[in-house]
């Protein structure tokens, strides 16, 4: 649903107008590279950034087209009631984060002005909301979930069902964040919050199924368009080469000539390396990520069985914890230091007290709150180690860059160790 | 393509509102939403005002009134929803026919439902009197960047074209004996959605293509520039300008 205006006061639209147009300008610069790159993949020859940029409007268009469309989709749900698809998640997992927002933001735009669906000065809240929160949360949980998730098209209609799940309840959640700022009607935060959010859940269920049938359907036939898992679901094209002289030294080597070589290529190199040396031949935009080594592999198994404990523990366990005040603030209250102690800035936050506002079954909540946390803790950890793991990828790119060994495409993957 | 290439929403008519440049009307209502929403919500004349003030521009655009009421009815989702707010804001509580109301809920009400309807109110009467090709190189007037400009365009150029294909792939899906009735048939859909993006997607390749092999280079040549005079402005600018005064007067009392 649209935010109308004066819903949100003005300072925060304003404000929200402002965030919104940077991510707009970031998006448009992104989008660029993302059907840039669908073209290397294809069967145009690779320029890297140089291609894109005539190719973004049609593409991009013709995407805001599809998604304008597919809102129009009912989808009946029982009693003569029907829903349909918000397509953020969809967007994402389908074109990529920067062409997800843009197409989002510009349908938005266009129903603003033309439809007079949600206010023009709620515009920014709403490209905000439902654009950007929506798409960068799917498309983070598609990425993260396919790197712990096997090969396969199973995982990747899989990790968009839990993409599309959680991020339509996180707009509803950063809807009533932009609320508690620049709300203008006076109702209480937990019941917004808990109204939303429960709304948004159930919206959220079937976002999910049709965003991943969706994705599955398209999976099945052009598994290249889906640029959320392009690299676990399109196989890039291998060429096979016979081994002319050791690599490093300068020599090139020469393709084996045989074409249908590179049909045969095994499929994700997840098998012993080929007789041959195997380059691939992607092109250059096209990083090969060797995600299928076996190093990678055990780490998934840690991966999986470190979530789903935390999962547990978080979500279970804490039923059981003490509710007992813990040490600090026992002594705390035994000496009375607490008496000056304010109560904290965030106590009206809807996840105080470890309890998730609005819901009353105390085990419900507590646990529920348990899972949010450790969730919120476990992406802002992954991002802090993605983000210096990409630096320091940037910093020795000539070292990925060239075949080193003979292990051929599953050469990177010895970096690829977590 | 039989009912002439404006779209339905636009009215077509030679009036003193039609005539403006795109990028003046843009900028007014914009401006003139803006105001509304700035201004205090104790103050209910201020409203009424201002519902007078479009009514005067509807009237000079010659936009019947019938036909601006009914395209205002995609409000009615926040309409429940501004209802509602009485019944769940806190309170002191007032009495109305002995249903015991939150005060500050009804002012919530009163707030969305008068700035909501009459943003949208202003929106359509933008929509009706602005073609969409207008409205779209007034947005480029307005520094919207450019690509966003051309995808917009696309959008709105190929968006009809793929409802249709989106129309001709139910009615294959009917004709074959499909019927939705419930979540059971998601699949199906599921399916039509996911081959209408593919579908989509080659038609944008193809589409790129033809344009690459007529000289496209990534940017469209502005063939019509349209200048707004000092005059038009002038004229665009009154709806805001008088909105501004009843907002200033509204915070004074």
């Amino acid at each position: 649903m649209h935010v109308p205006d004066g819903f949100i006061n003005a300072p925060v639209s304003v404000a929200a107008g402002a965030v919104a147009a940077g991510a707009v300008a970031v998006s448009l610069r992104g989008a660029r590279r993302e059907l840039g790159g669908v073209a290397a993949l294809g069967s145009r020859r690779g320029q890297g950034d140089g291609v894109g940029g005539e190719r973004t409007a049609p593409l991009a268009g013709l995407v805001a087209a599809f998604i304008f469309a597919v809102q129009m989709l009912n989808f009946p749900v029982a009693a003569g009631t029907s829903g349909h698809l918000l397509g953020g998640a969809l967007a994402a997992i389908l074109v990529g984060p920067y062409t997800g927002v843009l197409c989002v933001s510009v349908v938005l735009l266009m129903q603003g002005v033309l439809f007079a669906d949600g206010g023009l000065t709620a515009l920014g809240v709403n490209i905000l909301v439902m654009g950007v929160v929506t798409v960068l949360v799917a498309y983070g949980i598609l990425r993260a979930l396919l790197r712990v998730l096997p090969n396969g098209r199973g995982s990747v209609t899989g990790a968009s069902f839990a993409a599309a799940l959680v991020s339509v309840p996180a707009s509803a959640i950063a809807f009533t964040g932009l609320y508690a700022v620049g709300g203008t009607a006076d109702v209480e935060l937990g019941k917004v919050f808990a109204a939303m959010t429960g709304v948004h859940v159930l919206i959220g269920i079937g976002e999910a199924l049709i965003t991943a049938a969706t994705v599955g359907a398209v999976i099945a036939v052009r598994p290249d368009l889906v640029y959320g898992a392009r690299e676990f679901a399109a196989r890039p094209l291998e060429v096979r080469t016979t081994r002319v002289a050791a690599p490093g030294d300068g020599t090139v080597p020469r393709p084996a000539g045989s074409p249908a070589g590179a049909a045969t290529g095994s499929p994700d190199g997840s098998a012993a390396a080929p007789v041959g040396e195997t380059a691939a031949a992607s092109a250059a935009s096209v990083r090969p990520d060797g995600r299928s080594a076996s190093p990678a592999r055990t780490n998934r198994g840690l991966w999986l069985g470190g979530m789903a404990a935390t999962v547990i523990c978080a979500g279970v366990v804490s039923f059981y914890a003490s509710g007992s005040p813990d040490g600090l603030e026992k002594v705390a209250a035994d000496n009375g230091i607490d008496k000056k102690a304010e109560d904290h800035a965030a106590k009206d936050s809807p996840l105080a007290d470890y309890g998730v506002g609005g819901i009353t079954d105390p085990r419900l909540s507590g646990g529920l709150a348990g899972v949010i946390g450790a969730g919120a803790t476990l992406a802002a950890g992954s991002s802090v180690f993605f983000a210096v793991r990409r630096r320091r990828e940037a910093n020795a790119p000539q070292a990925a860059g060239t075949p080193s060994g003979a292990s051929g495409a599953g050469g990177p993957s010895g970096q690829e160790a977590v | 393509m039989g009912a002439g290439h404006a779209h339905k929403l636009y009215l077509h008519g030679h009036s003193p509102v039609h005539a403006l440049p795109p990028h003046c009307k843009l900028a007014a209502v914009f401006c003139f939403v803006l105001v509304v929403v700035s201004t205090p919500r104790e103050a209910m004349w201020a409203f009424a005002l201002y519902a007078v003030l479009l009514a005067a521009v509807a009237r000079a655009g010659r936009v019947p009134y019938g036909h601006l009421l009914k395209r205002m009815l995609v409000e009615v989702p926040f309409v429940a929803f501004a209802l509602l707010m009485p019944f769940v804001a806190r309170g002191p509580y007032v009495e109305v026919q002995g249903m015991s109301l939150s005060s500050s809920g009804l002012w919530g009400a009163w707030n969305i439902l008068a700035k909501g309807t009459l943003g949208v109110a202003a929106s359509v009467l933008l929509a009706s009197t602005t073609e969409l090709r207008e409205l779209l190189l007034g947005l480029q007037r307005l520094r919207l960047p450019p690509l966003l400009v051309q995808i917009a365009s696309f959008m709105i150029r190929y968006g009809d074209v793929i409802a249709d294909e989106m129309r001709r792939m139910r009615i294959a899906r009917l004709s074959r004996g499909f019927s939705a009735r419930g979540v059971r048939q998601w699949g199906v859909l599921a399916k039509s959605a996911g081959a209408l993006f593919i579908r989509s997607y080659e038609r944008g390749e193809r589409v790129h293509l033809a344009m690459v092999s007529r000289g496209y280079t990534g940017t469209m040549p502005v063939i019509d520039d349209v200048n707004a005079t000092r005059a038009q402005w002038t004229g665009a600018a009154a709806l805001p300008l008088a909105a501004l005064v009843v907002c200033l007067m509204g915070w004074a009392l």
